[in-house]
């Protein structure tokens, strides 16, 4: 078995999503706004976006992170499941225009676990999804609001997104185990 | 996952590094308990007994909080009004619950072993809900829970247990955990109760309070458990309450920042005066807040752990 890897790296491409997400915000929202990041990729792009809001608007916006073991889906894929990590949203949601971040969106089975999870904080005025890499290959009506980069993937080919605040490098991998 | 024990039947059992999970994934969970929702879908149609053959208010409700806040079906069992009347066995009525597709059992039991005889019996996971006077998982995780939550750490505190060491199984687990996770142990009582033997596993051994409590960070009070007989090992109540009850003149020769915990229900004059169970520094109630957390991260690992 060979591992057939195909790296991009991501240059300039997160700070033009970055850009297009804040430039779709209308002034008045900017109050009610808090960015949640899903844990664990989510969480650093997440951050990232509240600097930027924060140097292009002068406005301090909301941030929490999201973890979504506890509502996932695939209980019998349990032996799989990540070390839990804190969810943390500082303000009450109720009324507020939230944007999720993650970094790739794939199956659509994380986003509906965080927006379930967000929902048992309160009702929020309305919930938008922001991904890095939209990669295709959806099992449930999930569309991005904003997708920085579209790439055209197989269903046994892994998209990694890695982050310079947690790996070192920014990059896209794309990776494949050929059989036989 | 550094975890993947299917039981929990005692700190004994555990490696540091299986503990420090359960510490952790407990500090995640304590966040849930403080949204409008307290509840995760997580165990969403499985279900949980609590098998209870002794009499608990606490550690059955704590149980039973948790469970319900992970979204399982909760079962109770108490022994005085069941089918133990009538001379069923512990394992037969487990088994009975078993083919009503309970796939956790959270066991309190007067018999030392108990718990262990049940995870080798049955399919389900088994958490020790305390066994006669030989652990009580949960309450020590919960206290182990609270000190670092408190002081940041574990390693090189020095964590004094206060009382009828013989009879605890509070104690037991306790030393257990706090010894591997790096801490030092002292314990203090009458000889009769604290027995040199629990030397062997690493706790330094007091009978006189005010030299066992210079320089500790932690001080942990036991229950005189009227229950299991401590007061046929001393001669009075008076006695020991004097010789042995904290006061605010015997907690001075601590640390300045000293913690003080009990795992309840407290006998205020008895283990300690009421000045100090009310006092700031006594964290009694936020280690009963903890303790949904910490069962609720026992719960859910073994779930994960379960081959249902």
């Amino acid at each position: 078995m060979a591992t057939k890897k195909k790296i991009q790296p991501l240059e300039d491409k997160t700070e033009s999503f970055f850009s297009r997400i804040i430039d779709d915000i209308p002034s008045e929202r900017l109050g009610s706004l808090i960015i949640i990041g899903i844990k664990t990729r989510g969480e650093y792009l997440g951050k990232r976006l509240v600097e930027r809001i924060g140097e292009r608007t002068g406005r301090d916006v909301t941030f929490g992170t999201i973890d979504i073991t506890l509502y996932r889906d695939d209980f019998e894929n349990r032996k799989n499941w990540p070390q839990l990590r804190r969810t943390s949203i500082p303000d009450d949601v109720q009324g507020k225009n939230i944007i999720l971040v993650d970094d790739v969106l794939y199956t659509g089975r994380t986003v509906r676990a965080a927006i379930n999870s967000i929902m048992d904080y309160g009702r929020p005025a309305s919930v938008k999804l922001a991904v890095l890499v939209d990669r295709g290959g959806r099992e449930l009506p999930v569309q991005p609001d904003y997708a920085g980069i579209n790439i055209e993937t197989l269903d046994d080919e892994m998209v990694n997104v890695y982050l310079e605040e947690v790996d070192g490098r920014e990059e896209i991998e794309i990776t494949r185990e050929d059989g036989v | 996952m550094a975890f993947d024990k299917k039981h929990i039947l005692g700190l004994g059992e555990l490696s540091a590094e299986e503990i420090k999970v359960i510490l952790d994934t407990a500090e995640s969970m304590k966040e849930i308990s403080t949204r409008d929702v307290k509840k995760v879908p997580t165990l969403k149609g499985k279900t949980v007994v609590n098998l209870f053959f002794e009499p608990s208010t606490r550690t059955r409700s704590s149980f039973e909080i948790a469970e319900k806040r992970l979204s399982a079906d909760v079962l109770n069992f108490s022994a005085s009004q069941s089918s133990v009347v009538k001379g069923e066995s512990l394992v037969d009525t487990a088994r009975n619950f078993e083919a009503m597709g309970a796939s956790i059992m959270v066991i309190r039991h007067g018999m030392s072993g108990a718990p262990f005889v049940l995870a080798r019996q049955i399919n389900a996971s088994v958490i020790n809900a305390g066994d006669g006077s030989h652990e009580h998982p949960s309450q020590a995780l919960i206290d182990i829970f609270t000190i670092r939550e408190k002081k940041g750490k574990i390693e090189g505190l020095n964590v004094l247990i206060v009382g009828d060491i013989l009879n605890s199984r509070v104690a037991r687990s306790n030393i257990f955990g706090l010894r591997k996770l790096g801490a030092n142990v002292r314990i203090v009582g009458p000889a009769t109760i604290v027995p040199e033997y629990f030397s062997e596993m690493g706790a330094e051994i007091f009978h006189s309070l005010e030299h066992a409590i210079e320089n500790v960070d932690v001080v942990i009070m036991l229950r005189v458990q009227s229950e299991r007989k401590t007061l046929e090992y001393f001669p009075s109540l008076r006695e020991y309450s004097g010789l042995y009850g904290l006061t605010r003149e015997k907690l001075k020769l601590a640390k300045k920042d000293v913690i003080v915990m009990h795992p309840g229900p407290i006998n205020r004059g008895v283990e300690l005066t009421s000045e100090i169970a009310d006092d700031p520094g006594a964290v009694i109630l936020e280690q009963v807040a903890n303790g949904i957390a910490v069962r609720m991260a026992m719960i859910y690992l073994v779930a994960l752990g379960e081959s249902l």
